[in-house]
């Protein structure tokens, strides 16, 4: 039987390139950690871990040099919750009326349409926020500088709107039509069934796509890069320019830093910061989001 | 509780389901309405730019010279690199997932560690880009380097869309082709994979769409922002008539000429910006459209 030798090493070999595509994901994961804890490294063997987490200021391409990460830190929950406090509102308020109002043919129309607004690039929000947002947000805070926290976080907010709703959405829809039309039997309208049965059951769902929502926030760049300033403020003002972790990031990749210098291992440092404040909350939203299916 | 009583909480609920569901409209519509807002912003600021010579100009020191031939052509062989690489290496990891994968260990961390990786934010794929491929791998600040790096990004995308397609299949079909003695990578190729095209092509065209508007990974590998020259042309008069020479090559791409005059002063580049965002808008959208019409069409049309 030789087709059959032939057969079973072709399909041995078939099997193992595949595998070797399943496995390829694993290395990038081992070489974001490889890369990122490399040069990290480095960089605490100049600054120490305790200053780096404590300081309040945030220097790097002065002459006088501070590597307190904090500025950073706040600039980032600053526009994150800026962004949140429109998304999630929005995004669930959008989940509910698709779920459990809108007629097939309006969700038809509005869920792709949605989707658009999470397609749209990123650094034509930017556009948007700082040539269109700001000078209108001005009219109502004359104070307000031209580079600000809270125009690029209510934009964030609004690009956000689609995850949030989406997999509200999803965990909306999980929840047994028998369960609806038992709290209908009651004589519940739609909005008490949602809030008091549909909500509730589908509360580790809606969780999740919170707790994506803040990681997505967290790691957005373009629209803070913009928008925001780079300036590292340790304020919790939103009309004063701020700057995140990413925004970090991208000015120092304009700008000419030499390759091995410790202001070149900076961006590692502060990209190891990102990368484990949003593992964090992609852990507890994955969490989340295995137990809807436990729950019936 | 009397008739009356009971009469009016009725009101008084309905009064609330019917507020809700205006609420709910209304939010839906604050969406529609600022994509709505930006592509008339767009368009008001950035239509007067939008010429011929914009398109076949390089970027210039002047803002009514300067044009986005070169972020364009920069943008289109990257997406080859990009796809080249991604659609491969996603179609692949997502059948074995599905169709080889046993169930242990080695699974289970490939699963978890592809969900991961799609909450990973972008700008920590520039970072690996820039360590492994820039400087370890010495591949520069090329078209190679941004192509592979936004088909790492990209590559959960494709995956989880490829399984999701391939789920869809219902057992029946594979067990009528083993019936007939087809091998399992006979069944892949003759029945999973085309069944699962459109799922596939769908997943696929969204991934690329969101690469062609990604700028974080790209600024952070170091690409300049300011480049007046094309690559290499890959098709030559001579032998052998193609070459890759091009991979090496200095670029820039879309999105970062558009963050490059945003980010000056003048008003006259932020014209510039408005006309290339136009564009680079119209891509994603285009390319979604047709990513949402495919699913539309292969969601219609197969009836198991």
């Amino acid at each position: 039987m030789k087709i059959s030798i032939y057969r079973k090493i072709k399909e041995g070999a078939v099997e193992g390139v595949f595998l070797l595509c399943g496995l390829s994901s694993i290395f990038i994961t081992v070489g974001i950690v490889a890369v990122l804890a490399y040069e990290a490294l480095g960089f605490f063997r100049e600054v120490s871990v305790i200053d780096f987490l404590t300081g309040t200021e945030w220097t790097p391409l002065f002459a006088d040099k501070k590597f307190g990460i904090l500025p950073l830190v706040a600039g980032t929950l600053l526009i994150t919750g800026i962004a949140l406090s429109v998304a999630l509102p929005l995004g669930l308020t959008v989940a509910i009326y698709l779920s459990e109002y809108a007629p097939h043919k309006i969700k038809e129309i509005a869920k792709p349409v949605l989707e658009l607004l999470a397609a749209v690039p990123t650094v034509v929000y930017g556009y948007f926020a700082l040539l269109f947002l700001t000078p209108i947000l001005q009219k109502f805070f004359p104070e307000m500088s031209g580079f600000n926290a809270l125009s690029p976080g209510i934009i964030m907010g609004i690009m956000i709107i689609p995850y949030i709703s989406s997999v509200s959405e999803d965990a909306m829809k999980a929840v047994p039509m028998s369960i609806r039309e038992g709290s209908y039997a009651m004589g519940a309208t739609r909005l008490q069934t949602a809030i008091k049965v549909v909500i509730p059951a589908a509360f580790s769902g809606i969780a999740a796509a919170f707790i994506m929502g803040i990681s997505r926030a967290i790691g957005e760049t373009m629209v803070v890069a913009i928008a925001a300033g780079m300036m590292p403020n340790f304020t919790a003002n939103p009309t004063q320019p701020v700057q995140t972790l990413t925004s970090y990031i991208v000015q120092v990749s304009l700008g000419d830093v030499p390759h091995g210098t410790l202001e070149y291992k900076t961006i590692f440092a502060v990209g190891m910061t990102l990368f484990l404040m949003t593992l964090g909350f992609n852990i507890i939203g994955f969490w989340l989001r295995s137990r809807i299916r436990e729950a019936y | 509780m009397t008739d009356k009583d009971i009469k009016k909480r009725i009101a008084i609920s309905k009064f609330w389901d019917y507020t809700f569901m205006t609420i709910g409209v209304l939010s839906t519509l604050i969406g529609f309405s600022v994509l709505f807002a930006l592509m008339s912003d767009l368009f008001v600021n950035g239509m007067s730019r939008f010429t011929y010579t914009f398109i076949s100009s390089y970027p210039s020191r002047f803002p009514e010279e300067a044009g986005i031939l070169s972020p364009l052509v920069g943008t289109t062989l990257i997406m080859l690199v990009t796809a080249f690489v991604s659609i491969p290496l996603g179609v692949g990891a997502g059948i074995y997932l599905e169709e080889y994968a046993k169930k242990n260990w080695l699974t289970n961390i490939i699963e978890i560690n592809i969900t991961n990786l799609a909450g990973v934010p972008s700008i920590i794929y520039g970072l690996l880009a820039l360590g492994l491929f820039v400087y370890y791998f010495e591949f520069g600040q090329s078209i190679l380097t941004g192509g592979l790096a936004l088909a790492l990004l990209i590559l959960p995308m494709i995956i989880m869309a490829t399984r999701e397609a391939i789920r869809a299949i219902p057992k029946h079909i594979r067990e009528a082709s083993y019936a007939l003695g087809a091998t399992k990578w006979q069944t892949v190729r003759d029945h999973i994979i085309p069944y699962s095209m459109g799922g596939i092509l769908t997943g696929v065209i969204m991934g690329l769409s969101r690469a062609i508007g990604e700028t974080a990974p790209i600024i952070t590998i170091g690409a300049l922002t300011f480049i007046a020259f094309l690559p290499t042309s890959p098709v030559s008069t001579e032998f052998p008539y193609i070459n890759f020479n091009w991979l090496f090559d200095p670029f820039t791409v879309m999105p970062i000429q558009v963050f490059n005059w945003v980010s000056r002063p003048q008003a006259a580049f932020h014209q510039n910006a408005a006309a290339a965002g136009i564009i680079l808008l119209a891509m994603t959208l285009v390319m979604n459209g047709i990513a949402i019409y495919i699913r539309y069409r292969f969601r219609k049309r197969i009836k198991w």
